[in-house]
């Protein structure tokens, strides 16, 4: 005779270990997938912005993303929580991708503002999105100021002060 | 063990053990198609060899490739072009084969629209033409990625980056897939494995589940017209092969695929010996560069439609933005053909040009795609952005009409 409730118990007992390694098995890929630890960790930019011109586009790299730092001339007016003053100077301190699809916009210094040629998104000298499909302002990187210098990947009082404005 | 007699041939060997005779019959000699169809037929065929071409110049050219992003680029433009023998000669085909895969791909899909061929009974084989498309977008797509040029690179950018638009996990998800913050060596390495192994075995497997298919319905004709396919078999094995509807596949119905493939060969190398340029966009023979977004970005042609629709959207309606409603458009547009069977709500299977609301309807819709893929070359702005959205808006009203067409079809066919 066929003991019914023993083989019942087997076959739960196997689908039970099959279901565990299974599932271990789907979250080891997913761990395989994600980036590595030194990506994770790959540290902060500084910069010394005492030496920037005015008007002119300064592109630094931050964990592979382009960083723009433009400083204003006299004319270009600050926009209130999103210009930073560093020193005497006021400075658009920006990620340098387009909030559509990521394209690196550039900058237009006759017009005074940004042009991303994949989509035609335009943008504010302050990153202010003002045209296309941008669905918001380019992103702040969080950053600390030192002086005239500039620590992105820290989140400083200045940076803190922007995001709660924002 | 089963008892074997001495076999008095090679065949009668083989037979013994692996069947081949009845294998044979069952696979080529007495698979039964129709008679009354055309050389759009012969496009399945074309492209199972199109495959096998492209899985050939691939293994050739996996031999050189190095999926590495400071050794990538020269192991394509130096090491395989120039130092390889014949190694230009794989890459052109390779190239090519990806780009001419596509527009048989595109014919094959619009002939089983034309057709009606995606109904009773024929759903499955539907599906697995429309999952095998997919796939090829995805073998496309990935493969694209490894002459690591600009265009390589920024298509790699653009498209990891729409994994972005779904909500909460977006933005983790992207790093994931990437494997870095931005498309890095590790996103290298990873698409080089998906095209290289996981994408072609999925290919392989749908390309079997898409035959199999083909089985229990049977292939379509130009009429639509539905018969008894084992009648008409027999008929046919007692000789009267005048009055049977159908043919086997070995040998008489792929003696006239053989021709049109033929006719196909001697266009598809003279594209690659003589016109290759097209499937060689210039801007990709610039190393990748991170930093440096070229100034204009558009996918190969035969993507330009979705990612006409993907674009076409550059405006906020109510709550949500032009990229949400972009990303929502181009999910719709790469879902809504798998639904074609629900969608045509016409019982009628006969071809468009029989049928007076899906006719019109039919060439809307290709007029329609050839539109977006005309406008998604060209620069998004001024006039160009609002044709792209007339047309983007165009698909999706398109789609969501089909079953009132088709209903109001049904009903006029009944009152007759």
């Amino acid at each position: 005779m066929i003991n019914e409730s023993r083989r019942g118990f087997v076959g739960k007992a196997f689908g039970a270990v099959a279901a565990v390694g299974g599932v271990a098995s789907l979250l080891a890929m997913k761990k395989t997938w994600d980036p590595l630890p030194s990506v994770m960790s790959a540290g902060f930019t500084t910069v010394d912005v005492s030496g920037l011109e005015a008007n002119k586009l300064e592109i630094v790299v931050w964990r592979g993303k382009p960083i723009f730092l433009l400083k204003y001339s006299a004319d270009m007016k600050p926009t209130d929580g999103r210009s930073v003053k560093i020193g005497e100077d006021y400075f658009s301190v920006m990620i340098g991708l387009c909030t559509h699809l990521g394209c690196i916009p550039a900058y237009q210094n006759e017009k005074k503002d940004f042009k991303c040629a994949c989509h035609g998104g335009e943008f504010t000298l302050a990153g202010v999105n003002k045209f296309g499909p941008p669905p918001r302002p380019l992103d702040i990187p969080p950053f600390k100021l030192d002086g005239v210098t500039l620590v992105l990947g820290e989140e400083g009082p200045e940076y803190k002060a922007m995001m709660a404005k924002a | 063990m089963a008892e074997f007699k001495q076999a008095d041939s090679v065949l009668e060997w083989f037979d013994q053990r692996l069947g081949v005779v009845k294998f044979a019959k069952v696979m080529m000699t007495e698979y039964w198609i129709p008679k009354n169809i055309n050389f759009l037929w012969a496009m399945g065929v074309l492209l199972s060899v199109m495959f096998a071409i492209l899985l050939v110049s691939g293994i050739f050219l996996l031999m050189y490739y190095k999926p590495d992003v400071n050794m990538a680029f020269d192991s394509v433009n130096y090491t395989i072009m120039q130092e390889v023998g014949y190694g230009w000669l794989f890459r052109h085909i390779h190239a090519v084969g990806a780009s001419v895969i596509f527009l048989i791909i595109y014919i094959h899909m619009f002939t089983g629209i034309y057709y009606g061929s995606y109904k009773k009974g024929r759903e499955m084989i539907w599906i697995s033409g429309m999952i095998l498309f997919m796939l090829f977008s995805a073998e496309g797509f990935s493969g694209y990625m490894l002459p690591w040029g600009q265009m390589s690179y920024w298509a790699a950018y653009v498209i990891t980056e729409i994994f972005g638009g779904i909500p909460l996990i977006g933005g983790d998800l992207v790093v994931w897939i990437r494997g870095n913050f931005y498309v890095a060596d590790s996103t290298l390495t990873r698409f080089f494995m998906l095209h290289v192994l996981l994408i072609p075995l999925g290919i392989i497997g749908a390309i079997v589940l898409h035959f199999y298919a083909l089985r229990f319905p049977h292939v379509n004709n130009v009429e639509g017209e539905f018969f008894d396919f084992d009648k008409e078999a027999e008929k046919y094995m007692a000789g009267k092969h005048k009055e049977s509807k159908v043919v086997p596949f070995w040998p008489v119905f792929l003696s006239k695929d053989f021709f049109v493939l033929g006719v196909f060969l001697v266009f598809f190398f003279y594209l690659v010996f003589f016109h290759y340029g097209f499937a060689m966009d210039p801007i990709n023979f610039d190393k990748a560069d991170g930093l440096k977004t070229p100034a204009h970005i558009y996918p190969e042609w035969y993507f330009l439609w979705s990612y006409e629709v993907l674009r076409g959207w550059f405006f906020p309606v109510g709550p949500l933005s032009g990229k949400d409603l972009g990303l929502l458009a181009f999910g719709f547009a790469n879902a809504i053909f798998l639904l074609m069977p629900w969608l045509d709500r016409s019982p009628t299977v006969k071809p468009a040009n029989q049928r007076p609301y899906f006719g019109i309807w039919f060439w809307l819709m290709i007029t329609d795609l050839m539109v977006l893929t005309l406008f998604g070359k060209l620069p998004p702005t001024g006039p160009n952005a609002w044709v792209g959205f007339g047309a983007s808006l165009t698909f999706l009203i398109l789609f969501i009409a089909l079953p009132f067409v088709t209903m109001a079809e049904a009903k006029k066919a009944k009152g007759k």
